[in-house]
């Protein structure tokens, strides 16, 4: 292959590869053709592709190729060559690693650094005196370093940006964070060219203009593009267990057999469920049929960093059968030896399921293999649709983010920290960033008055502003510690209160004793969760049942516990709702009894006594079904939108009940179904023409009502108090801090209630709402749901409990209920339900 | 910027109040988080933290600056509902020693208005330990009515009924795996603890260590602020935070 070595590539590097017994993959020498024609570039390639190889080589041929420096001379204080930022630090750390090989056997004098929040502080000093060629870091450390002049001085001489895992970056706030980074880091280092790493996407052109500098008013600029073929078809299987198949909940105990001799089977499996209670009951429930002691772990990202750590050691080092996880191991970080991903529950969305599945094998020539184990019957179809697309090669992943306000006016502070900024210029470098282009002057405007003043209409704030205006029109900060208050709030990850778990002594051995202190640390877990738990209650935490001993300042102190049955942390469902796409997928299988031949038994029998009993949902329409069940009245419907946008539409739906006199109670949604219920007869209030479905269903909903639940609604408190952490408004919680007592701070809910009434336009309610929109609420979903079913109710008056229903049913009582009247849990065991729906 | 006494209309209702005995004075508990003694035409409000939003844009933090408007008009809806001869403000009135200082031309006007007429008495809290600047009414450290003492901060033993602010104190409930805490009045029959009445103001829950030395071993009972009536609970059914 000497022959035929490109020139690209210089000698040495491809002494390495033929001493490797490599030769460079062809998209790798087109990143290197790249490097000459000084373009922006997107590289879409699957695990096991040589990516990141592909990504640095650019860089590393240019410092190789550099002018030799003299030690200590002025060159030594040269700038940053190349930024790689990844969204983990993790990653960060591993790609560090992953570098030495090459660098040590190419025989470059390079110097390679992380950067990330763990980075001492001595050290982060020094790169700032002595900075490395390369530098490893996150979006945070970026926005750190741009706060600060001297940080901009090394980062004026940055050539290369590389950004990892770029499809997962972009989709959050930390994306709109490093969007914002990157336009300020143009400016500083007008070469600069990006290179962006990413799976494969549904829209690629989203990501090739998110890496490039948009111009006003000009066409859409986008990167080049370098696609990898995604190499083998993975080959995926859905489980047939010959279990009964589960109605509802998640925990897929039936397959537990099942999954666990395919684990035994196979060298080693990674086990991916959805949420971290799920993980710790699969773990449990696998624990128990480990009859031949197999190395089964835990890893899920409320567990003890050391424990975690351990994990992944243990793992790379292929110590392990099988590893139970969460979406804490969906990136990146290179496991060596898996052969087989089981996904356990649903899958959510098909690129979601496909990043899953690359995990298994990193050798790109040989399929991946993996098994979806669905835990009920929706889950089989879902499950069935994700499979599909597989084979179809679709993509779901969502569409670009526009840029979150609350991050703009973190970033704003930022550059004021690092000295006086114009804010003409400003505007212009923010409208560069892909997803801030549409940013109007009046917008831009409210966030830096808001960054000066907190852009009240009552003037009050502005002898104490932040900001002040110079006579050149340039902003500048008017004090010094508002930088350090910066520095402290950096960051657009707000975690729920969390709770730290410290396993004690039991109290209930001795009464009288007092909790011991000092025990070992499990982890951390929200503080929501333990609201709930009342002293001795038992629950499934890092792999053990726990039983709650009490509350110490911020720790949550647990021992461990005999019971058989732990109290099981509630399933908050995924983080994740099903994809639209998927949920296409699934409507067009329930109405095309055709496809049904390749749907287990059950499934097809449950389907085909729906079919006979009810209706089957429409692609386009949506089912509705009502029905009498003990002394109270139902209405379930079809949506298939996913558990956060049905729950927004069960609100709604139980305020407009109330209205008309429908005496609604509660409800309850899974992500197909939502179930109300109520004292009222639907039937009987249709029939009189007082209820009608088409008014109820109406997209009218999305105003005055949505209005008025939104200013009580917890959710949108919840949201709020993350926007107003992020801009700036008030301060993060500091470990440490919890002490001070919850009567000094201020509660986020009553800036919430004070804000809506005297300024609901203020700046920070838009930022909320527009994330209430697409995150907690899901309102944006809804309202297409609406606008889809506009004319197309089909309403199925029943005497009875329908298949279909029986799912969302079973929820009630596990599920926390909503509405009014909580008391309202049904009597009547599951049993019961089924029978009565299949007989 | 809502208009501030256009009130009089909505006084419609007479106020419900839970009457309770606090060494032997009758005192009805409003749900603003208000006290009311009826035998001396008296109202009685604590923590109202006027001007605590500008007192944190003072260090860099706008919170909206909208608290100390939203107040005095909750102060005015109490009074307007009661039409007391006299008022008694428990402490931390203001959210800083400079917040009477600070306070905003149109509020210290609205401030006067509702003080025309009435016996006013400022209690000195550890927020405000001095008297409030340019501002009408009598400034005291505590002050005894009847069998009842008024303080800020509650302490150790007292012949006479003491009422007292300062801790804010809320309560959790739970029920049905889903809790609800919400400001309350905490009481033991002889002390009464009011809850804060200013907009930005949180709590700390009555069990809390910080309460041991008021209220030890759960002996007291706590009257938590709903829609237009009060929750009463035994401190044995609340739970901790």
């Amino acid at each position: 292959m000497d022959a035929t070595a490109p020139p690209l590539l210089p000698e040495r590097f491809s002494r390495w590869f033929e001493s490797r017994g490599w030769s460079p993959r062809a998209h790798q020498l087109e990143l290197l053709e790249t490097a000459r024609t000084r373009h922006s570039v997107l590289l879409i390639a699957p695990t096991g592709a040589g990516k990141t190889l592909a990504g640095f080589l650019p860089s590393l041929v240019a410092l190789s190729q550099r002018p030799r420096r003299k030690p200590g001379s002025a060159g030594a204080r040269q700038g940053v060559h190349t930024l790689y930022i990844s969204p983990l630090k993790a990653l960060a750390v591993d790609i560090a690693r992953n570098l030495e090989a090459p660098v040590a056997g190419i025989g470059l004098d390079i110097r390679i650094e992380t950067r990330t929040g763990d980075t001492p502080a001595h050290k982060r000093q020094r790169q700032k005196q002595v900075p490395p060629d390369i530098l490893l870091t996150t979006p945070e450390q970026i926005a750190l370093l741009l706060s600060d002049a001297q940080g901009r001085e090394i980062l004026a001489s940055v050539d290369t940006v590389i950004l990892d895992e770029l499809h997962a970056l972009v989709t959050s706030k930390r994306g709109d964070l490093l969007a914002l980074g990157l336009a300020a880091l143009r400016r500083i280092a007008p070469s600069l060219r990006s290179i962006g790493l990413s799976a494969t996407v549904a829209e690629p052109d989203d990501l090739r203009a998110w890496l490039v500098p948009q111009r006003e008013g000009a066409p859409r600029a986008l990167s080049d593009l370098v696609t990898v073929a995604g190499g083998a078809e993975p080959d995926i299987t859905i489980l047939d267990s010959d279990e009964r198949l589960p109605w509802s909940g998640h925990s897929a105990r039936h397959a537990v057999p099942d999954i666990y001799r395919i684990i035994a089977r196979h060298r080693t499996s990674l086990v991916f469920v959805n949420t971290r209670s799920q993980a710790e009951m699969l773990f449990q429930a696998l624990w128990h049929a480990n009859e031949d002691n197999l190395p089964i772990a835990l890893h899920h990202g409320s567990l003890d960093v050391g424990q975690r750590r351990k994990v992944e050691a243990a793992m790379a080092s292929g110590a392990l059968r099988a590893i139970v996880c969460t979406s804490s191991l969906d990136l990146g970080i290179d496991w060596g030896d898996v052969d087989l991903v089981i996904n356990v529950g649903a899958p959510k969305g098909a690129s979601r399921l496909a990043q899953r599945i690359g995990r298994a094998n990193h050798r790109m020539d040989e399929p991946s293999r993996a098994i979806l184990v669905p835990a009920n019957r929706f889950e089989v179809l879902e499950c069935k649709a994700a499979l599909d697309a597989s084979r179809a090669g679709k993509q779901d992943t969502p569409p670009l983010r526009k840029g979150a306000l609350d991050v703009l006016a973190q970033h704003v502070l930022g550059c004021a920290c690092a000295g006086p900024f114009d804010p003409l210029e400003l505007f212009d470098e923010i409208r560069s960033a892909e997803t801030y282009r549409d940013l109007s002057w009046e917008r831009f405007e409210q966030v830096v008055d808001f960054v000066a003043t907190g852009g009240y209409a009552l003037r009050t704030y502005d002898r104490y502003a932040r900001l002040k205006r110079q006579p050149d029109g340039r902003f500048r900060l008017s004090h010094p510690k508002v930088a350090q208050q910066y520095r402290l709030n950096v960051g657009t990850i707000v975690e729920a209160p969390m709770l730290k778990v410290r396993l004690v002594r039991s109290k209930s051995e001795g009464r009288r004793t007092p909790i011991g202190r000092g025990g070992r640390m499990l982890g951390e877990i929200e503080e929501w969760f333990v609201e709930q738990l009342a002293l001795g209650d038992t629950f499934l935490f890092a792999g053990e049942i726990l039983r709650f001993e009490g509350l110490r300042e911020n720790e949550a102190y647990v021992s461990r516990a005999r019971a058989e049955a732990p109290k099981i942390p509630s399933y908050q469902g995924g983080k994740f709702p099903l994809s639209t796409y998927l949920a296409a997928g699934v409507r067009a299988m329930l109405a095309d009894p055709a496809s049904w031949r390749e749907l287990p038994d059950q499934v097809r029998e449950w389907l085909e006594i729906q079919k006979l009993r009810s209706a089957l949902p429409q692609p386009y329409g949506l089912l509705v079904e009502t029905f009498p069940r003990a002394d109270k009245h139902y209405l379930v419907c079809y949506p298939f939108e996913g558990r956060l946008a049905h729950q927004t539409l069960g609100m709604l739906l139980t305020r407009r009940l109330e209205r008309i006199g429908a005496q609604p109670m509660g409800f309850v949604a899974n992500d197909y179904a939502l179930a109300v219920w109520g004292l009222a007869d639907l039937d009987a209030l249709i029939a009189r023409g007082q209820l009608s479905l088409d008014q109820l269903f109406d997209e009218d909903m999305l105003g005055d009502d949505l209005d008025a639940w939104l200013a009580e609604s917890s959710l949108m408190k919840r949201t709020f108090r993350t926007c107003a952490v992020i801009a700036g408004l008030i301060e993060r919680r500091h470990p440490g801090q919890e002490k001070s007592g919850r009567q000094v701070t201020v509660s986020a809910d009553l800036i919430y209630d004070v804000l809506r009434r005297h300024e609901p336009d203020h700046i920070l309610l838009q930022a909320t709402f527009a994330d209430a929109a697409t995150g907690l609420l899901d309102i944006s979903r809804l309202g297409e749901l609406l606008a889809r079913i506009r004319g197309r109710i089909a309403h199925t008056p029943l005497a009875r409990v329908s298949p279909l229903a029986v799912p969302v049913m079973l929820e009630i009582g596990k599920e926390p209920v909503f509405g009014e009247a909580q008391e309202a849990l049904l009597a009547g065991a599951a049993g019961d339900l089924v029978k009565e729906a299949m007989e | 910027m809502r208009p501030f006494l256009a009130r009089n209309e909505a006084r419609r209702f007479a106020p419900v109040c839970h009457d309770i005995s606090i060494a032997g004075e009758i005192v009805g508990l409003h749900d603003s988080g208000a006290m009311w003694w009826p035998d001396e035409h008296t109202l009685v409000v604590a923590d109202l933290h006027f001007e605590k939003g500008s007192s944190f844009a003072r260090k860099g933090l706008m919170l909206p600056p909208y608290d100390t408007a939203a107040t005095l008009e909750k102060l005015a809806e109490a009074i307007d509902a009661f039409q007391p001869t006299r008022v008694i403000a428990l402490g931390d009135s203001f959210h800083d020693r400079e917040g009477s200082d600070r306070l905003p031309v149109a509020y210290r006007a609205m401030l006067t208005t509702l003080q025309l007429g009435r016996e006013w008495i400022w209690v000195t809290g550890n927020h405000d330990p001095i008297a409030p600047v340019g501002l009408c009414g009598e400034t005291v450290d505590e002050v005894a009515l009847g069998g009842l003492v008024f303080r800020h901060e509650p302490h150790g033993d007292s012949p006479l009924g003491e009422i007292a602010g300062h801790l804010h104190p809320a309560a959790r409930i739970r029920r049905y795996g889903r809790s609800v805490r919400r400001p309350c009045f905490a009481t033991d029959g002889t002390r009464l603890v009011l809850p804060a009445f200013g907009v930005f103001t949180g709590g700390l829950n009555v069990l809390d260590e910080a309460w041991g030395p008021y209220f030890p071993a759960r002996e007291f009972s706590v009257f938590m602020l709903g829609e237009g009536r009060l929750y009463p609970f035994t401190a044995t059914r609340l739970v901790a935070d």
